[in-house]
């Protein structure tokens, strides 16, 4: 049985006022290869447990790996895109501990020689500044298995009788990316986490070598924070002793990521304040309640008993194939997102809005695909934002393309539909019914342009809205707006209602039947 | 003075995940001091100017192409398992998480 | 006949096969007979019971009757086959095998069935050879003296009263026993050359990586090296031929074309090359070297059977040999312990359950599991490895041996400047008595003392037959070594001297050896 006990914390403003805090994250990031890093397993999320598993990934006797040449790849990309130095020549280690979820009971994996170090990633706040996070090192690993926890407490891993072990994730291509420690974040270190973690994201989605789905786990964040006395005024804060850190586990969301560093700092600041240290150990990150509770202690380090890799042999990059990755590395985001608010000519706080929908590339494809800029921003930031928020779905997870939306919008510049309409094929799309054209036809969605049947119809309204109609011949033009609706009511929504108003003009207020009334 | 300790053997054994019983661990011990006794030589030979030798052939850059290969399957995976459930390894409860 | 086509090479039954004089059928049903007859029962443990040589843990009698009558088919329809199709072989039980327990002689792994095959058992399935079963071997390869298995010791042919060399035991006594004309071995610090040594039989360790490993269950990955054994050095050649070669499977495989071993084998020629005889492996009885005086004897004539037939003999000094051995017992266990990790009874394998425990974890499982399954000299290995590894004796243990191993490749750098090809006493001793050294790891593992630099260094060696030891009539092996990647001057030299030798006394080596004492008698 777990037993969560709430620890005392402080109050944020105070635990600035007092402490400086230092920053490290470790994010690992699942790379999207079609195999593992070590075999030819398939790495489709989701398959049936312990069918993407040979003798390799299983760790069978006799079973050896060898290397993903895209798995290093990719690592290589990572390391340019992050501002790093690319090693002349480094090797595989094995980390040695035992864990049922670990096939060989060692991780393959990279300790004083990983393949990139040295480099920096710039982070965009909310407020429009940037801040420089410097990162130590990018190294290639292998997944491990997952269990599955049986009986006890729901699911927890406390309290269980027994586990179930799936292996389809052993082996799966892995790079941990490590800053060095960020100092400097000061109050804003939580917000500096989550644009850090936010800003990789999108960095690695650029590249795309990943997915970066956190919920899904192919984007992990592991966040380490420890407090140091703030300096007095006029003295070198860089100069007092980092203070013991604590690194906390599980924080899979962007939210989370600032919450519970947040949470740490405010933990942390009251063991300090009331004279107790804090503990070096891991803690685990509790998305439900908010909280962060103890794992294992780190005091009695555990030994991995590193050693090169002996069944790997050493990588030593070639240079040329270095610089030509370097100049193929997509536009880095930020720099990116100037250029494409420029392109669009819109004010930062509506690229911010943009940016926060996750709109940047769908908007991007859908100008390609032949929209107007602000078009396809009007269909992604309002009405389909709308969509994805009430299905409880990401934007680019919406059941439609970029092409399609880009076609909608045609089918209504070309007068075709209006707009009201253009929002039922919208659904009609999104509702799996095919292509905007083919919504059009299917639903009969069409705006009725023939004069013939509009006349018909502006004429019935006329007739029984007698007392309307005077009015408008009157001068009132402004009394159009009901016969409008009714026309539009009588053709079911099927109609340009501009030209509608103009044929009720024409017939009761001539001279204002072409002005813009 | 001895190159290990008996407290020494019994924290390796634990971290090497083998239970030792104390006349076990008194032998070893004993043994594992002889032996370190022995190949504490190899400290005498190599000055801080000769490199560490990892691997006998000096092979690099050995990688394969990101093709998928045809996998066990779950029957053969879970064929050789002490106890198996749901597609998946049954293994006794789990302590700590890593 | 049964008789006679059991002591005939495989390049004998080879030529006979493809003549169809006999069928591969008749060839592994003598064999299989021969087996049953001197190798001994075991109880349902697999545990060797009563007398008999003991070097089978497992015998597929069923499936290598049925492959040979394939085999046989194909070629009564004309089919082209691979040049020893038909021919049986014994594997070492460190190979996997499809569908055949696998067992490394550990307790661990009984009753486990691998679902793959080793690189190495497909290569010689491709080549039709036919599989009798599968050799006993000290514990996950770790001896000299194949006791170390969970299983029982393999005997002696030449005296049941010992040790048949380790690890690859199994397979040196079968072929010393006519129970098979070819055999696989694995050779991590001499567990091919040494078995060979004291067997009166022919091992190759060829060069680092132009085996594959694939396959092969891992005592120190930087050292294994499968390899050929027979009682011919032609045999060997040919065995050799089937073995190697590039697999994308393993990335320490070399992708060099494999040299032309079977012609080297055939050459007959030695005159102008250099001979390099080893100061620091030439121990001399003054010295209290360890070395046997009836070995050293051995030796010398070989090194003079060499001179006549024309080869040059130079003084080398390999000054870091001395520190080999202690090198090699720092790495091989700091490997090793991570390599037999995976063995922790949560996928595979024996699964022991704590005793007093009610409701045990995972880690008390593994921990007891590991307990009762691997022998004392694994785990002594298994800690002695996690020691030299930890993170406050690495750089002075670990390190240093990876060090030495540098020293190790330069001194072979030099002397095979001055030399074509290095020689010595494969082992110091001939065959010892069983249970003489086992409370004593130590001396033990001295006797890997000459075999060891050449793992350490990645270059190919040989033990032949040099000869029975004066003063016990036991076989001496001689040892050559040879350049990375120059496998060929090995059978080069060595068939040279084998012709030699077979001239001094008078045949082949093991025509020689007693017969072995019935069973039951």
């Amino acid at each position: 049985m777990t037993t969560t006990v709430a620890e005392p914390v402080r109050d944020y403003d105070e635990v600035t006022a007092a402490f400086d805090p230092v920053l490290g994250l470790e994010v690992h990031v699942e790379l999207n290869t079609a195999t593992k890093m070590f075999c030819g397993c398939t790495t489709i999320f989701g398959a049936e447990p312990n069918s993407q598993v040979c003798p390799v990934c299983l760790g069978l006797p006799g079973a050896l790996p060898v290397l993903n040449e895209i798995g290093l790849e990719s690592a290589i990309r990572i390391g340019l895109a992050l501002n790093c130095t690319i090693a002349e020549r480094c090797r595989f280690a094995r980390k040695n501990y035992f864990y049922p979820d670990m096939p060989k009971n060692f991780q393959t994996s990279q300790y004083d020689e990983p393949i990139a170090f040295d480099g920096h990633l710039d982070v965009e706040l909310d407020d429009g500044t940037t801040f420089r996070v410097p990162v130590e090192r990018a190294h290639m690993e292998e997944d491990t298995g997952k269990s599955l926890h049986v009986g006890g407490a729901t699911g927890r891993i406390h309290g269980a009788d027994y586990s179930l072990v799936d292996y389809n994730r052993a082996g799966i291509p892995l790079i941990e990316i490590v800053t060095k420690p960020v100092e400097g974040a000061g109050e804003r270190a939580p917000e500096i986490a989550r644009a850090y973690v936010s800003a990789l994201r999108d960095l690695l989605r650029g590249l795309r070598v990943s997915d970066v789905r956190m919920e899904q786990g192919s984007l992990r964040c592991d966040a380490n924070i420890s407090l140091r006395p703030k300096a007095a005024p006029g003295e070198d804060q860089s100069a007092v002793p980092f203070g013991t850190r604590s690194e906390t586990k599980n924080v899979n969301s962007l939210r989370s990521v600032e919450r519970a560093i947040r949470y740490e700092m405010t933990r942390q600041a009251d063991r300090l304040l009331s004279g107790q240290r804090v503990v070096q150990e891991t803690r685990h990150w509790h998305e439900d309640t908010g909280v962060t509770t103890s794992g294992r202690s780190k005091e009695e380090a555990e030994d991995y008993r590193y050693f090169p890799e002996p069944d790997l042999v050493p990588i030593v990059p070639d240079p040329a194939r270095v610089e030509e990755l370097r100049a193929l590395l997509p536009e880095p985001p930020g720099v990116r997102r100037k250029r494409l608010q420029a392109e669009w000519g819109i004010s930062d706080l509506e690229m911010r809005d943009v940016v926060n929908a996750r709109a940047v590339e769908l908007i991007e494809a859908t100008i390609t695909a032949g929209a107007t800029a602000a078009t396809a921003r009007k269909w992604w930031t309002q009405e389909l934002a709308r969509q994805a928020k009430t299905s409880g779905v990401e934007l680019a997870d919406l059941p439609i393309t970029p092409a399609q939306v880009a076609a909608l919008q045609a089918l209504v510049d070309a007068g075709t539909i209006n707009d009201k309409l253009a929002r039922q094929v919208l659904e009609g799309v999104l509702a799996g019914e095919g292509d905007p054209k083919d919504v059009v036809a299917a639903r009969g969605l069409k705006v009725v342009s023939d004069d013939g049947a509009l006349g018909n119809a502006v004429d019935r309204a006329i007739e029984a809205n007698p007392e309307v109609a005077e009015k408008i011949r009157g001068g009132k033009v402004a009394a159009a707006g009901a016969l409008v609706g009714s026309v539009m009511r009588d053709m079911r929504g099927q109609a340009d209602a501009a030209k509608v108003r103009s044929l009720i003009l024409a017939r009761l207020a001539p001279g204002e039947a072409d002005g813009n009334g | 003075m001895s190159a290990i300790s008996r407290e020494e053997v019994a924290h390796l054994a634990s971290l090497s995940r083998i239970d030792l019983g104390p006349a076990e661990l008194d032998t070893l011990a004993g043994q594992l001091d002889v032996i370190l006794g022995a190949v504490a030589a190899v400290q005498q030979v190599a000055g801080d100017d000769v490199p560490a030798t990892s691997h006998p052939m000096p092979l690099t850059n050995v990688t394969r192409s990101d093709t998928p290969r045809p996998s066990l399957g779950s029957a053969a995976v879970l064929a050789g398992a002490p106890e198996a459930e749901q597609g998946r390894f049954r293994v006794p409860r789990i302590l700590e998480e890593d | 006949m049964a008789e006679e086509l059991i002591r005939r090479t495989a390049a004998e039954l080879a030529g006979a096969l493809t003549r169809r004089e006999v069928s591969s059928v008749e060839v592994t049903r003598a064999h299989l007979d021969r087996i049953a007859a001197v190798d001994g029962t075991r109880d349902a443990d697999g545990v060797a019971t009563g007398p008999g040589v003991h070097a089978f843990l497992h015998v597929s009698a069923e499936s290598a009757l049925a492959e040979a009558a394939f085999v046989d088919a194909a070629r009564a329809a004309g089919e082209t086959l691979p040049p020893l199709a038909g021919v049986p072989i014994a594997v070492k039980d460190v190979m996997t095998t499809r569908g055949v327990p696998t067992t490394c002689g550990s307790r661990i792994l009984t009753g486990w069935v691998p679902p793959y095959d080793a690189t190495v058992v497909r290569k010689l399935k491709e080549s039709r050879l036919v599989l009798l079963g599968k050799t006993n071997m000290d514990e996950f390869a770790m001896g000299s003296s194949t006791e170390h298995s969970a299983y029982g010791p393999t005997r002696n042919p030449w005296d049941p009263t010992r040790i048949p060399g380790g690890s690859g035991g199994g397979s040196a006594a079968a072929l010393a026993a006519f129970e098979a004309p070819l055999a696989t071995g694995t050779d991590t610090g001499g567990s091919i050359r040494q078995p060979a040594s004291v067997t009166g039989t022919v091992g190759v360790k060829p060069t680092y990586g132009a085996v594959s490993r694939y396959g092969l269950v891992a005592l120190a990955s930087s050292l294994d090296q499968a390899g050929p054994c027979a009682r011919t050095v032609l045999d060997t050649a040919l065995l050799h031929a089937v073995m190697a070669g590039h697999d994308p499977r393993d990335s320490t495989s070399l992708s060099d074309p494999v040299p032309d071993v079977v012609a080297a084998a055939t050459t007959m020629d030695v005159s102008g090359m250099r001979i390099g005889v080893v100061r620091e492996l030439h121990g001399d009885a003054e010295n209290g070297s360890g070395y046997q005086a009836g070995v050293l004897r051995r030796f010398d004539e070989a090194v003079e059977a060499l001179v006549d037939a024309g080869a040059k003999v130079v003084e080398v000094s390999c000054p870091s040999f001395t520190t080999a051995l202690a090198a090699y017992y720092l790495i091989l266990p700091s490997e090793a312990s991570s390599n037999l990790a995976k063995f922790d009874a949560m996928r595979y394998g024996l699964r022991v359950r704590p005793e007093g425990v009610s409701d045990p974890t995972a880690e008390q499982v593994m921990a007891a599991s590991r307990a009762a399954g691997f022998g004392d000299e694994v785990k002594r290995r298994i800690i002695l490895g996690a020691y030299a590894l930890s993170s406050g004796y690495y750089d002075a243990y670990y390190g240093s041996a990876q060090k030495v191993r540098t020293l190790v490749q330069r001194d072979f750098a030099a002397a095979f400047a001055e030399a074509d090809v290095l020689v010595s006493p494969t082992s110091p001793t001939t065959a010892f008595p069983l249970g003489a050294k086992l409370d004593d790891p130590l001396s033990m593992y001295l006797q890997d003392v000459a075999t060891i630099p050449a793992n350490l260094a990645g270059v190919p060696g040989m033990s032949l037959p040099a000869g029975l030891a004066d003063e016990d009539g036991l076989p001496v092996g001689v040892q050559i070594l040879a350049p990375a990647r120059a496998d060929d001057r090995l059978y080069r030299v060595g068939a040279v001297l084998e012709a030699a030798l077979r001239g001094r006394w008078g045949g082949p080596l093991l025509d020689r050896i007693p017969e072995f004492p019935p069973l039951g008698g």
